[in-house]
Order: structure tokens, then sequence, then C-alpha cells
């Protein structure tokens, strides 16, 4: 079975229709536990990209040796093994961001996302499709994560990726951690009612 | 007589045991803890000391870590209460209450003899505190933020959060101190330190395996129940953060085995708690825009703030 979407199609697909933050609600861990600043999303969400489009093309290409019993513990393997080349890549040469991102690098091993693509697409596309595939779904992912970092940073610190926006402070309260649960719910919120909103219009 | 025998024996043993205690009594040092405060030591003499000035010079203290002799710590003073009893030491740096320390006095007594002697927190009470800090203080779900795809996943109904939590307990039990084993033996002598996570994950994945297989032979009512989480299990970051946390704290068995209960146990109460929640929602009367997972946010967000009232809570 092959897909019959263009390359771009599945790229904004990941980014719009299946969002894995908003509308899959999957890996919500570091969307609550990290989505404090800009640039924390965008680390995370680089990394996300790169262990997604390694892991499924990775799928892809050996998707007709790997036997389906055991398909799981194979997917499961192969993103241990690109978390770890990426875990070790910041490390090495981003010591400070890697610091911030604490254990969150680690566990994109268990994100349930990556997952998720590898069964239900990497394994029965094209190594193309699912490159794509997995870039969509990992700017997706990164473009939510920022998303976050946008509203907490500019809300809770009033700054943007470090620069002094707004020269105030808001409301102190979503840059603190547990807020993380509260901004998420209020954006997913927020998304529906634009949602209600359009296919009002649409209708009318 | 073989009871005369195996009395003797206990007797013997009782006495060795409380040898260190007898021993103990002799001295100068009546007792000693940690103090409240993160820097504080206390320690009680067996008599009134005279001397207040020997006593409150810290000049006349060692104190180090046993694992580190060469590392003294420093104090900043020493404080003999008015009872003359009851010293408190009082360090420039917080102590590592989990670490026994060695504290030699010198010239202390009339004599200008010299004690040393350890001080440590009961065990049995430490490994309890490393419990009750994974099912409260530092819940995974609600100040750690981990698992959470599979807590918002499972937690619409009571039985469903009673299943996936039982079953997630289990399973992170048995995998975490496969972990132990494996990071204690193979890959720390070995410098294999860079495959955790391969390893870990692994592990995991076999131990779901094995108690899915083990489930369905044995009890296959008990698998009807929860064989459905098995596969949930492993979409669960907490399941990899409990041996991550456990390779670099370098937990010993006990430690690890109490903070895998804790984990489990933890993360059973929050989905117990979230559901019980959830299953009122469906009777409220929600806006439109938030039913659903919105409102499941806000809520596990005050669930979070309520947690957070844990924070600083000590209880051995």
């Amino acid at each position: 079975m092959a897909t019959d979407k263009t390359n771009l199609q599945l790229v904004v697909n990941g980014i719009l229709n299946e969002n894995p933050i908003f509308r899959l609600v999957l890996s919500m861990c570091p969307a609550v536990g990290i989505s404090t600043t800009v640039m924390n999303g965008f680390m995370l969400g680089i990394a996300v990209l790169f262990v997604q489009v390694c892991s499924s093309c990775t799928i892809a290409l050996f998707k007709n040796v790997i036997h389906p019993r055991i398909r799981i513990p194979t997917y499961t393997l192969t993103i241990a093994t690109w978390v770890t080349v990426i875990d070790m890549v910041l490390a090495a040469y981003l010591p400070e961001a890697y610091a911030k991102m604490g254990i969150f690098i680690k566990l994109i091993v268990a994100f349930a996302i990556i997952t998720m693509r590898l069964e239900m697409f990497a394994c029965k596309e094209s190594v193309n499709a699912s490159f794509w595939d997995g870039i969509g779904m990992g700017l997706g992912f990164m473009f939510g994560m920022m998303a976050l970092g946008f509203v907490r940073e500019l809300l809770g610190m009033g700054t943007l990726l470090g620069y002094d926006v707004l020269g105030f402070k808001p409301l102190l309260f979503f840059v603190l951690p547990f807020a993380g649960f509260f901004c998420v719910g209020l954006m997913m919120a927020f998304f529906n009612y634009i949602e209600i909103v359009y296919k009002r219009a649409k209708r009318a | 007589m073989k009871t005369i025998k195996i009395r003797r024996i206990l007797l013997s043993l009782v006495l060795l045991l409380s040898l260190p205690v007898l021993a103990q009594a002799q001295e100068l040092i009546a007792a000693k803890s940690f103090g409240k405060a993160k820097n504080e030591m206390v320690v009680t003499f067996a008599g009134a000391v005279d001397r207040r000035a020997v006593v409150e010079d810290p000049a006349n203290y060692q104190v180090y870590e046993e694992q580190d002799p060469d590392i003294k710590l420093e104090l900043a003073q020493v404080v003999l209460a008015d009872d003359q009893k009851t010293a408190t030491l009082t360090f420039k740096e917080p102590l590592n209450a989990r670490l026994p320390h060695v504290v030699t006095i010198k010239s202390l007594g009339e004599s200008g003899a010299a004690a040393t002697f350890r001080v440590m927190k009961p065990y049995l009470g430490y490994l309890l505190s490393i419990l009750v800090s994974a099912l409260l203080i530092n819940n995974f779900v609600f100040t750690k933020y981990l698992g959470l795809c599979v807590f918002f996943g499972t937690s619409k109904r009571k039985d469903t959060a009673k299943g996936m939590g039982l079953t997630f307990t289990m399973v992170i039990v048995v995998s975490a101190i496969m972990s132990w084993f494996f990071y204690q033996f193979i890959l720390k002598p070995y410098d294999l330190n860079f495959l955790q996570i391969v390893v870990f994950i692994g592990l995991v994945s076999l131990t779901v395996q094995a108690v899915d297989t083990v489930l369905r032979k044995v009890n296959p009512a008990l698998f009807n129940a929860f064989g459905v989480y098995l596969v949930l299990v492993i979409a669960n970051c907490v399941i990899i953060a409990v041996p991550l946390i456990l390779a670099d704290n370098e937990y010993n068995f006990l430690e690890s085995f109490m903070l895998a209960l804790g984990a489990g146990g933890g993360f059973l109460l929050a989905l117990y708690l979230m559901s019980s929640v959830r299953e009122r929602m469906e009777l409220a009367n929600i806006p439109t825009t938030f039913k659903g997972v919105p409102i499941a946010f806000i809520v596990a967000g005050q669930f979070a703030l309520a947690f957070l009232g844990f924070s600083g809570l000590t209880l051995f």
C-alpha cells in the first residue's frame, strides 16, 4: 500500500491535521515538562525530528525483513539506537542545552508519537514517503513545543528567545513548572474554539 | 538437647548484635544524628561537659563522608546547649544525609581523649523515605511530568485506572530490578554506559513480553483483565526513567526496589485520583471547547498544584 499524498501534503499533515501535541495528544510529557521557553521547545523539537526521520527511514528500509510478531521490540530498539546517537551528539557539542533538557532527551525513546508513526506509517510505506512523514511529524512536534514555549515565555517572563520583548512580566504563573498542564489545556481549548467558529462560518 | 543448642546460638547472636551498643554506651557520646537543618549535626554527650571552650572550638572536630576520607567537611560553628550535653555542629555546606559520616572529636573530656564515631540515618527510614518521595513528593506524574500519554489515555474509568496502575507497578518493579542487575554487573564493569538507553528499553520490552506470556499461561482470568494494558506500559516514559535514575544515583538493590515501587504506586495513585474526578466530570456541564482532553489537563494542573504541598515533607 502506497500513500497517494504528495511529499508536501505529508509534511503539512504532520504539522496541522495530525499535529502530535494538539491533535493526537501524544508525547505530552515534554509538552508539559520543559516547554517553558521557545528555545527549549526548539532544541527538543530538533532532537525528536532527527530521531523520527532516522527511525522512520530505517524501518521503511527494513520493513520486509522484520517479522510482524517482533515488530514492536524492533521499533523500540531502532528508536533507542537513534536516541543514543542524538544524546551523545548533544552532550558533546551543546552541553548547556543538554543540561537544561535533563532526562527528557533520553526519554525520547518512550515517546509514543515515534513508535506510533512507525506502526501506522513507516512499516507500510516507501522510504521516501516515510522520510517526508517523519519530517512532518517532527516539525509538527517542534511547532507545538515552540507554540507552547512562545505562550509561556511571553506571558511568564515577558521575553522571547531570551530577549526582553514586553519589558514586564504579565503572568509569572505560566513559567512555573506545573503551569504546563494549564497552558496545554487552555491552548487546546483555544484551538477547539477556533475550529468551532470556523465550522460555523463555513455553514453560514 | 537440640533446643538448648539453638538457644545458645541465638543468645550468642544477640550478644554479638548488641556488642556495638554496649561498646558505645561506655564512650563519651550518648547519641548522634543529623539535625533539622540540612547543614546540621547533633551530638549528645553522655555526661555534662564543662569545658565549653574546647567543645565549641570547630578546630577540634574532623568530619568526612565515609566513602571519601580525604575530603574534610568544613565546620562553621559548634554550639553547646545550656544543659551542657547537646552540641550542635553547623557546617558551611549542606550535608548529604544519605551517606554515613565519620566524626572525630579531639581533646575531649578531662584526659583530652579523642572520640570517633559514625553518624548515619536509620537505614529502614531512609528506604521508606525513598518510597514516600517517589510516591508523593516527587510523584512522577504530577511533579516530574512523566508518563502523561498513558496517564490521560487510561484515566477515564476507575476500573481501567486500577488495571493499568497495577499492571504498570508489576512491570516496573520487575524491569527495574533487572535493569539494576544489568547496570551493576554488566554495564558498569565493562564500561558500556553509553548503551544504557538501548539495554534498559530492551529489558523493558523483554519484561513486558515475559509478563504477557507467563500471565497468559498461569492466570488467564488475570490476563483477560490486564492484558490490554501491557502494550501501553512500554509507551510510558516512567518505565525508562526509573532505570536511568537508579543508574545515575548509583542506588543499591533495596533502594532501586523502593524507587520502582514508589514510582509504580505513585502512578497508580495519580491514575486513581484522576479517574475519580473524570468519572464525575462526565455529568458536569463543561463548556464545549473544554470537553474531553482540555479539561482533563486543567484538572491535572490542579492536582499538580496540590501535590506541590508535599514538597519539603520529611518523615524520617
